[in-house]
């Protein structure tokens, strides 16, 4: 017993270890300053009159309760309120001070009323001049895009769901703190970015702290529960433990903000047919060939066979003198790395680096993994991408954009219903 | 550091009306996972029905509060019933990513833009606990230094958790309930003696989540207000952290767990913000404080878990896994 719990406050220690350089570069200086900084929570925007020329100097005041905070637009028209908890704010901006010839376009309602939902960001914008006309694009051009975009997304996601479907397949284990793996890479990059290092060498880092991480789950804590007999369901509860404790140490160093990785920002280019921005265009074929790399493993070489012996039967790989313990080691560093890698291309195709990122698609991956077959890498592989598709192209096909995760999870639920071992599973697991 | 006042406020924690919802919502908890096995992970998903179904029906169609209440039952009855259908056959941990599922379903649901008029959004809704309130019988005054606002809820809120629980305690002792032990022992044991396991499972679903729907109730009541960003998966966990504190196969283990649950969040709270503001501790700040109580939690958890599965008051005899 002893030696569990030692090994869990290793392993948390360890996590705080591995967290640490994120905190210098994003916590707040320990003596407050009167700056925005000081609130986890903003209120911003950027102000462009109708020529996309910035407006500076404009002031914007946010009200609630008895609270006010003011600012003023800088030179390339950004303005940012740091407000001290979420919830309604009255915005107005002071037309006085915008400049001459300029005015707020029709409709445009000042002051007016805004709301946090959920993130620790609020952008308003305040349209000017003739107001903003919006693109229509045709519906197939629109279709083919999304399509692309959903491949992209539904690989990133099979990024995370594979290393997932690997740990169920050869422990058994439902791993709710799969999620925070994922945010892990992301983090990582970014705090690694923060502290000076060449950015590939930040992404080699964190791949490796992705590794790391799994490597040090399975030595402190599911190893240990596995020799002791720990049944399944009782450590899916511990996982959603880990989850927690995970997620809120994260939030602890890195904070509540929204962080951008470097090249975050990239206009879409036309290629063909499909306009695509080119980091998803690197995360459609970086993850294309990883996944494409494990399959080879997988069904090529003798680990690949060792691993598939174990997922099938444990107790009979073991007899055949397969080292199983090894092999769970070996699957538990993979699917750290690559639950890592897909919160790297997570974080590019919010874009956008969260606490929360991981635990925001777990259930995306979740549904990915059912709905291929538990325990079948290339049923998560095939799961994961209709579930990235799906959530793609229910907007195209009228569904509002913050209820598309909706539609997957709905589909996924249903084929449960229908074909409950999922589309490449066997029927012997279900019962 | 006020300690006279950190202990005040840890104490007045007991008898809150969340705790009550905490404690209501464990209860409907201990039906499904303590008593059938039932592994539910959307519990969060049964208290947002509850609160919804309850707020929209008092503000969209101004049904008096007890219609509210009815409906907010049937509603929930009805969510089971969805996700008993396809889940109940399968494996246990089919229906924990079914159920974790549907409670977010719920909360984007709720969340979405389009349905602003009848949910409210990300704002979610207000202004509907006045038929409630007016049922008040006690004038206006102090009592135990509450108002008789804070004091009827408060009273009707623990009254509701002692009814709930003294229903689960008769049910669990009757025949009915020896039935459902035994599914969670052995299924296919009970199976084989002719009952109809999923009939079972399914009406346990239906009476933790009606549970569950009445604990949303209590717990939006004294806010006035209820918003989906109360009901995230993370509920449904500290759910789960109070139901093994105080002891699965229990009835008034959850309740015990939930009291401890928020009498120890509100001492951590109050001791750490304490020490910041006495300067003795200056590597944390407040927010970073209250993360580092969600920490705690997620450490407990997994730590109960592993060395203490029973709970506080719970008998190692009495679990759903071995």
């Amino acid at each position: 017993m002893l030696r569990v719990l030692g090994a869990i406050s290793a392993s948390i220690l360890a996590i705080l270890l591995v967290a640490a350089p994120a905190s210098q570069a994003t916590s707040p200086s320990p003596t407050p300053s009167p700056s925005n900084q000081t609130f986890q929570n903003n209120i911003s925007g950027f102000l462009r009159d109708d020529t996309r020329a910035p407006l500076a100097g404009v002031t914007i005041t946010a009200t609630k309760d008895d609270f006010t905070g003011t600012a003023t637009s800088s030179a390339n028209g950004a303005w940012s309120i740091g407000v001290p908890e979420q919830g309604t704010y009255t915005v107005e901006l002071d037309e006085d001070t915008l400049p001459e010839g300029i005015a707020l376009a029709e409709g445009q309602e000042n002051p007016r009323d805004v709301t946090f939902s959920q993130t620790s960001n609020l952008s308003v914008i305040f349209a000017f001049g003739k107001g903003i006309v919006v693109q229509q694009q045709d519906f197939g051009q629109n279709l083919l895009n999304r399509l692309v975009a959903g491949l992209s997304f539904g690989l990133l996601l099979a990024l995370a769901s594979v290393g997932l479907s690997l740990i169920f397949g050869t422990t058994g284990l439902t791993n709710f703190a799969h999620g925070e793996m994922v945010t892990l890479g992301a983090v990582l990059v970014f705090a690694f970015n923060a502290l000076g290092l060449p950015f590939w060498l930040a992404v080699l880092l964190a791949l490796l702290g992705g590794g790391l991480f799994g490597y040090a789950q399975d030595r402190g804590l599911w190893r240990p529960l596995r020799r002791r007999g720990t049944g399944l369901v009782p450590m899916m509860i511990v996982s959603i433990g880990l989850a927690l404790a995970v997620r809120y140490v994260i939030q602890f160093y890195f904070g509540g903000a929204t962080q951008q990785l470097p090249f975050a920002q990239s206009p879409e280019i036309q290629l063909g047919p499909v306009s695509i921005s080119p980091n998803n265009l690197w995360s459609l074929g970086i993850s294309a060939v990883v996944i494409a790399l494990i399959g080879i493993v997988l069904l090529k070489t003798r680990l690949g066979k060792a691993t598939r012996a174990v997922a099938d039967n444990p107790a009979l790989a073991a007899a055949s003198g397969i080292d199983v313990d090894s092999v769970i080691r070996i699957v538990w560093i993979t699917g750290g790395m690559l639950a890592s890698l897909g919160g790297i291309l997570w974080a590019y195709y919010r874009p956008g680096v969260t606490f929360d990122m991981g635990s925001a698609i777990l259930l995306l991956i979740f549904a990915g993994v059912t709905l291929g077959g538990l325990g079948t890498v290339f049923g998560a592989l095939i799961g994961s991408i209709i579930v990235g598709i799906f959530v793609e192209l229910t907007t195209v096909f009228g569904l509002a954009a913050d209820l598309k995760y909706v539609g997957a999870l709905f589909i996924m639920i249903v084929v449960l219903l229908f074909r409950p071992q999922g589309i490449l599973g066997r029927r012997e697991r279900v019962g | 550091m006020d300690f006279g006042f950190i202990l005040a406020s840890a104490a007045s924690e007991i008898f809150s009306p969340t705790t009550a919802a905490y404690a209501l919502a464990a209860l409907g908890l201990a039906v499904h996972f303590g008593y059938s096995g039932l592994l539910n992970f959307g519990q969060a998903g049964f208290m947002a029905v509850g609160a919804y179904g309850f707020a929209i029906s008092t503000l969209s169609f101004g049904v008096p509060f007890f219609v509210g209440l009815l409906i907010a039952i049937i509603a929930s009855s009805i969510f089971a019933l969805l996700l008993g259908i396809p889940t109940l056959r399968l494996r246990a941990d089919y229906l924990a990513i079914v159920t974790i599922a549907a409670a977010e379903i719920v909360r984007y649901i709720v969340t979405t833009n389009q349905l602003t008029a009848v949910t409210g959004s990300a704002n979610g809704l207000a202004a509907f606990e006045g038929g409630f309130y007016s049922m008040n019988p006690f004038p206006e005054g102090s009592y135990f230094g509450m108002n008789n606002r804070d004091f009827f809820i408060r009273v009707v809120g623990w009254a509701l958790v002692a009814v709930c629980c003294t229903l689960v305690w008769l049910l669990m002792r009757s025949p009915w309930g020896r039935v459902l032990k035994g599914i969670r022992e052995d299924e296919n044991a009970v199976r084989s003696l002719g009952k109809n396991v999923y009939a079972y499972k399914m009406q346990a679903l239906i009476i933790g989540g009606v549970l569950g729907a009445l604990a949303g109730m209590i717990f939006t009541l004294p806010r006035g207000a209820v918003q989906p960003a109360n009901y995230g998966t993370e509920l449904t966990f500290f759910l789960y952290t109070c139901l093994l504190l105080g002891g699965l196969g229990t009835v008034l283990g959850p309740v015990i767990g939930a009291m401890i649950f928020w009498v120890v969040l509100s001492l951590t709270q109050g001791i750490l913000y304490g020490l910041i503001e006495s300067g003795a501790v200056t590597w944390l700040n407040t927010v970073q404080a209250g993360q580092l109580r969600y920490i705690l939690v997620g450490v407990a958890l997994m730590l109960l878990m592993i060395f203490r599965p029973q709970g506080v008051f719970g008998n190692k005899k009495e679990l759903a896994f071995a």
